[in-house]
């Protein structure tokens, strides 16, 4: 007997509350409904989820239990927690003969599981054997589930049911079959692309429903192609027709509205139709007007038809009179109290002003009252509009706006956005420089590190070129200025380091400019940038640098440079970092420090970043050296066939390049460094196979001297990798460079500069792969320097550049040629002799190295500094490098590859700047047009 | 298209979601306590949508729930709105003056409304009463087995007395 009362009493509950939820199941409902705390929450359900898991993992659990627990699934998986323990549970439901269960079991899993989820396979039998059900129910199940479970690879496996569908008796399996054609449409267009007749077809079906289905589906083919259905378009407008004519049946009305939501869809199809094509616009003219006369804009619905004609209207070609009609609406939704409705007024305005520019004056007031509306989205909105509407005469108010805007939002989605479209503004209409530089200080300061590296580089080429014109003053006063306004900043904390970088590049190159600072004042500034920013090696790297460029243009002047103690344990600080970079940036600015006056004044000149480089490709300067070289018995240069045509010593450059060429790892043991011979003198022709040497070597034993170069000094180096590094017996064809050897080391140069200019890029493309890109580009000339066969240069460009997908070598050797051909002959950082032209184009081919490693900043800066650190000898150079960064090669390649190749064979003069503003240029693809959009 | 449908109470507890596009477990999470944030502070008299990273949220508060659907940003929202409006009248028309308890203990029922007005993230049923006959279709089993049992347990209880 109580037994059968407790039975009773479950059986009375589960009625109450339907579909046979057990005491349980509602008590664990009701717990979490009256949980105070979301940890408490969470406590209930995770217990919930162990029992769960405990049960559900029983065997013979009987099939209502099991449909219970799986509905507990799904409460606990929409509560955020994780039930996939039971997903199989769920999938084995779905094979249940008891619709009631099977639902509950399509439910779960539509629920539970992803397209792309491994139980789907599982699943398919079931749904293809319910696509064929007699029950329309389990259909419709089934269908429902088709919708949210097929991917693109199980389509195939229930299509040919769902076809069979679309003509089935009861229209909410028509419909269900059609959105789920849709849904396979999105997936994959081409799966079902032959069933479009068919989707057609359902357009006439006798039920409304199905009809608005195949809407849905013709909507997202017409988006993407809208060609093949312009004949649709009469038998659109006449169902449009007879829908706002109210002959549909009553049950579709809402809100006595016929059919909105068809109506809706119909006119988005209509937008699709008719944008930018007269005739099939002429067909829609006079159905849209009815609606626009019919609508009711006492209902948010009639408001929502309303809204989707004007949106239709300003999307087809344009009708004068409904366009009228359209902005007259437009202003009433403006008007409105109601907050929607404003929302859909700006919206439809920002529409209407795509056509008709005019329209927006009209409204000025009720734009600027949203704009100061409390509301969020409405103000959002607002900002939109005026972002279509900018011209160039509001573009300070508006993008003033903007800015105050962003300060106040802390959403970073938002931000960027908001940031990149005060940017875009700001390039295309700016009213001045001076405004420009403003504006742009201030989207880095709110939008910090949001904004890409390239505004930045962008915003300081500007700075360096001015307006582009003759006026040179005007450009003084806006460097002047920027300087001035990049004080007052960095008396602000926490800025970005974007902007820091812009800071520091400026006030390196212009801080002293105008004499209104000391060196000592703007040098301070930058120490304190630097140690303000202990963890950001890239702003410590730019600082560093501006400090060796303020130094420089100090010691030009012909001014004494004391550095101050702060700067002094900065230099020392840096001088042994972690980062090769960093150190190598410091030991260069020591090695400037050094040089006597007019050294640096010709390796840094003031204002040199724009200049380009000219360089003598025949080296013909160099002639009269080289003759008295031959009279004191040297040897005449050989040109590397003529030198392997020797052999013997060849051997040790043929296998390396051969080894450079097919870019394979080498076996053999690296040779042994041999001590070099004492008695070479400085004049002996010695140098061109010291380098081979050199660079083979440099290839063995890159980790030894990457050790050195931290611990001694230039000179020393110079000394011991020498040493270390020559050969016995080898013919040699210079002299051997010391430092302060200005004719020797000219000649050094100065081949190099021949070899360089009369190269070929295969050489170059050979060595990369080996070295990272900046080894090779120093070492590259050391190749070239022994190459000087112009024979073989055609055939290796076309090899390599085919090798290369045709882009690399070019682009290098079109930099450097680029460089060879320049017209003016300013270099600011040549290397530290005295002053001739083989050292700026040396320079040159640094940049047109330089430019290989322009992906990374860090990278990009140490090179030029490498060289003014070099003391006048080769073989420092290489060891430098050695000591530089190492990074990826080829990622530095792919950057150049990407960037300059298309850029610079249009562009055979490239402007030739400070190599960290060059790099600037290489990472924006068209170096001149950028600049137009600034100044224009 | 609708790519979830999100149903929170005031307090931020949620009663219903619905996910029409793929989204990882995770961005759920994500999206609901974001959203949530966003929608219920805001003010009475201000517009329902909310632009939220690049599509647009549309949301309307009856009683204590909030019903949320997200959109695309080139759809309508005003229709979006009425689309909510539409399954809250065809949820009152079947629990007969729904209510928030209503959806805790049948949530699953509010679901399967659901799946009738809305299929692959597109309004599917513009007629309140094709869904209500559907439904209706649906029930008729449940109410069978409800019968029996009603009559089961007066039996149980005529003999137990």
């Amino acid at each position: 007997m109580e037994q059968l009362k407790t039975i009773g009493r479950e059986l009375a509950l589960s009625s109450q509350v339907g579909w046979g939820s057990s005491k349980e199941f509602l008590d664990l409902v009701k717990a979490i409904g009256e949980a105070k705390s979301k940890a408490e929450e969470e406590r209930i359900i995770i217990a919930d989820i162990e029992l769960l898991r405990k049960k559900i993992g029983e065997p013979d659990v009987p099939r209502r239990k099991m449909k219970e627990y799986i509905i507990r699934l799904v409460y606990v998986e929409m509560l955020g927690h994780d039930a996939s323990f039971g997903y199989i549970h769920a999938v084995k439901m779905t094979h249940d003969d008891s619709l009631l269960l099977k639902r509950t079991g399509y439910l779960a899993t539509t629920l539970f599981l992803n397209e792309d989820h491994s139980l789907i396979i599982l699943i398919i039998n079931t749904i293809q054997k319910d696509l064929r059900s007699d029950n329309y129910l389990v259909c419709c199940a089934a269908l429902t589930a088709v919708c949210r479970l097929i991917n693109e690879e199980t389509i195939p496996a229930v299509l040919p049911q769902i076809v069979d569908l679309l003509s089935h008796q009861k229209e909410a399996v028509r419909k269900k079959a059609v959105m789920a054609l849709d849904r396979f449409y999105q997936r994959s267009p081409s799966l079902v692309s032959h069933l479009i007749p068919e989707i057609r077809q359902k357009l006439c079906d006798r039920d409304p429903s199905v009809m608005s289905a195949a809407l849905c589906a013709l909507f997202d083919m017409i988006t993407a192609e809208s060609e093949p259905f312009k004949n649709l378009t009469g038998s659109l407008v006449s169902i449009l027709k007879q829908v706002v004519e109210h002959r549909l049946p009553k049950l579709y009305d809402y809100h006595r509205t016929p059919a909105p939501f068809i109506q809706i869809k119909l006119l988005k199809i209509l937008a699709l139709l008719g944008s930018g094509d007269k005739h099939t616009s002429e067909n829609m003219y006079n159905v849209l007007g009815q609606i626009l006369t019919k609508g009711d804009p006492s209902t948010n619905i009639g408001n929502a038809i309303l809204y989707e004609c004007v949106s239709t209207l300003s999307a087809i070609y344009p009708n004068q009179k409904l366009l009228q009609h359209a902005a007259e609406l437009t202003a009433k939704f403006l008007k409105s109290e109601n907050h929607n409705s404003k929302y859909m007024g700006i919206d439809a305005l920002g529409r209407l002003i795509k056509i008709n520019p005019e329209c927006a004056e009209d409204h000025q007031l009720a734009v600027i009252d949203c704009l100061e509306d409390p509301d969020d989205t409405l103000k959002r909105k607002t900002l939109d509009l005026l972002y279509k509407m900018t011209k160039s005469s509001n573009v300070d108010v508006i993008v003033d706006r903007m800015i105050g805007y962003m300060r106040t939002i802390s959403d970073a989605h938002y931000k960027t956005d908001i940031s990149s479209r005060i940017i875009e503004l700001a390039e295309r209409y700016a009213p001045s420089n001076h405004w420009f530089i403003q504006t742009m200080n201030q989207v880095f300061e709110f939008a910090g590190d949001l904004v890409p590296a390239k505004v930045a580089h962008d915003l300081m080429r500007l700075i360096a070129e001015g307006a582009g014109g003759e006026d040179e003053d005007a450009d003084n006063q806006l460097r002047s200025s920027a300087v001035e306004s990049y004080l007052q900043v960095l008396g602000e904390p926490k800025l970005p380091s974007v902007l820091l970088q812009v800071i520091c590049w400026v006030l390196g190159e212009y801080g002293t400019a105008d004499g209104s600072h000391s060196a000592d004042y703007i040098i301070g500034k930058l120490c304190d940038v630097a140690e303000a920013h202990p963890g950001d090696n890239t702003v410590k790297g730019y600082a560093i640098t501006a400090i060796t460029k303020i130094c420089a243009f100090e010691k030009g002047a012909g001014r004494k440079v004391g550095l101050t103690s702060e700067c002094r344990s900065l230099i020392e600080e840096l001088s042994t970092s972690h980062s090769t970079n960093l150190q190598q940036r410091a030991y260069e600015l020591q090695a400037l420090l050094g040089l006597n006056d007019e050294t640096v004044a010709t390796v840094m000149p003031m204002d040199a970043s724009c200049e380009d480089i000219e360089v003598d490709k025949s080296l013909a300067f160099l002639n009269a050296f080289v003759k008295s070289a031959l009279e004191k018995g040297a040897r005449p240069y050989l040109s590397e066939s003529e030198r392997l045509s020797i052999g013997g010593i060849t051997t040790l450059a043929s296998s390396n390049n051969q080894n450079d060429l097919s870019h394979s790892l080498r076996f053999e043991a690296y040779e042994r460094p041999q001590l070099p011979v004492p008695s070479l003198s400085s004049f002996q022709p010695t140098v061109v196979r010291e380098f081979e040497d050199q660079r083979t070597t440099n290839n063995n034993l890159r980790a030894t001297y990457a050790g050195h170069s931290t611990s001694m000094t230039d000179t020393q180096l110079v000394n011991t990798e020498a040493a270390s590094l020559r050969l016995d017996g080898i013919q040699k064809k210079w002299g051997r460079p010391t430092y302060n050897n200005t004719p020797a080391s000219s000649t050094s140069s100065a081949d190099r500069g021949r070899s360089a200019a009369g190269n070929s890029p295969a050489e170059f493309s050979k060595d990369e792969p080996v070295e990272s890109s900046l080894k090779s580009a120093v070492e590259s000339r050391y190749v070239t320097s022994r190459k000087q066969r112009p024979e073989i240069s055609e055939e290796k460009q076309k090899l390599a550049a085919s090798l290369f997908g045709g882009t690399f070598p070019k682009s290098q050797s079109s930099s450097r040629s680029s460089g060879s051909t320049g017209k003016v002959s300013k270099s600011s950082h040549s290397r530290s002799q005295a002053p001739h032209i083989g050292a700026n184009e040396q320079s040159a081919q640094m940049r047109s190295a330089n430019s290989s490693t322009s992906i990374d900043k860090g990278h990009e800066k140490s090179l030029p500094v490498s060289q003014n650190l070099a003391t006048p000898d080769l073989l420092d150079l290489g060891d430098g490098d050695s000591a530089g960064p190492s990074s990826d090669p080829f990622k530095q390649l792919e950057g150049l590859l990407e960037v300059p190749s298309t850029a610079m064979p249009s562009k055979p003069v490239i402007p030739q700047q400070v190599p960290d503003l060059l790099s600037l240029y290489e990472s924006t693809p068209s170096s001149g047009s950028p600049s137009i959009n600034l100044i224009g | 298209m609708i790519h979830f449908v999100l149903l929170f109470s005031r307090q931020g507890k949620v009663r219903l979601t619905k996910w029409y596009s793929p989204y990882s477990q995770k961005e759920r999470a994500k999206v609901i306590r974001e959203l949530s944030g966003v929608i219920l502070p805001r003010g009475p008299k201000l517009c329902n949508f909310v632009e939220w990273r690049g599509v647009k949220v549309v949301y309307k508060r009856y009683a204590s729930l909030y019903f949320c659907m997200c959109i695309d940003s080139e759809d309508n929202e005003l229709e979006c709105l009425e689309i909510i409006h539409h399954y809250v009248q065809i949820l009152d028309r079947y629990f007969g003056n729904v209510c928030e308890l209503d959806l805790i203990f049948n949530f699953h029922k509010a679901y399967f409304i659901l799946d009738e007005v809305l299929i692959a993230g597109e309004l599917q049923e513009s007629s309140k009463k094709s869904v209500a006959r559907v439904i209706a279709a649906q029930d008729a089993l449940v109410d069978a087995a409800k019968e029996q049992a009603a009559s089961l347990s007066n039996i149980i209880a005529q003999a137990t007395r």
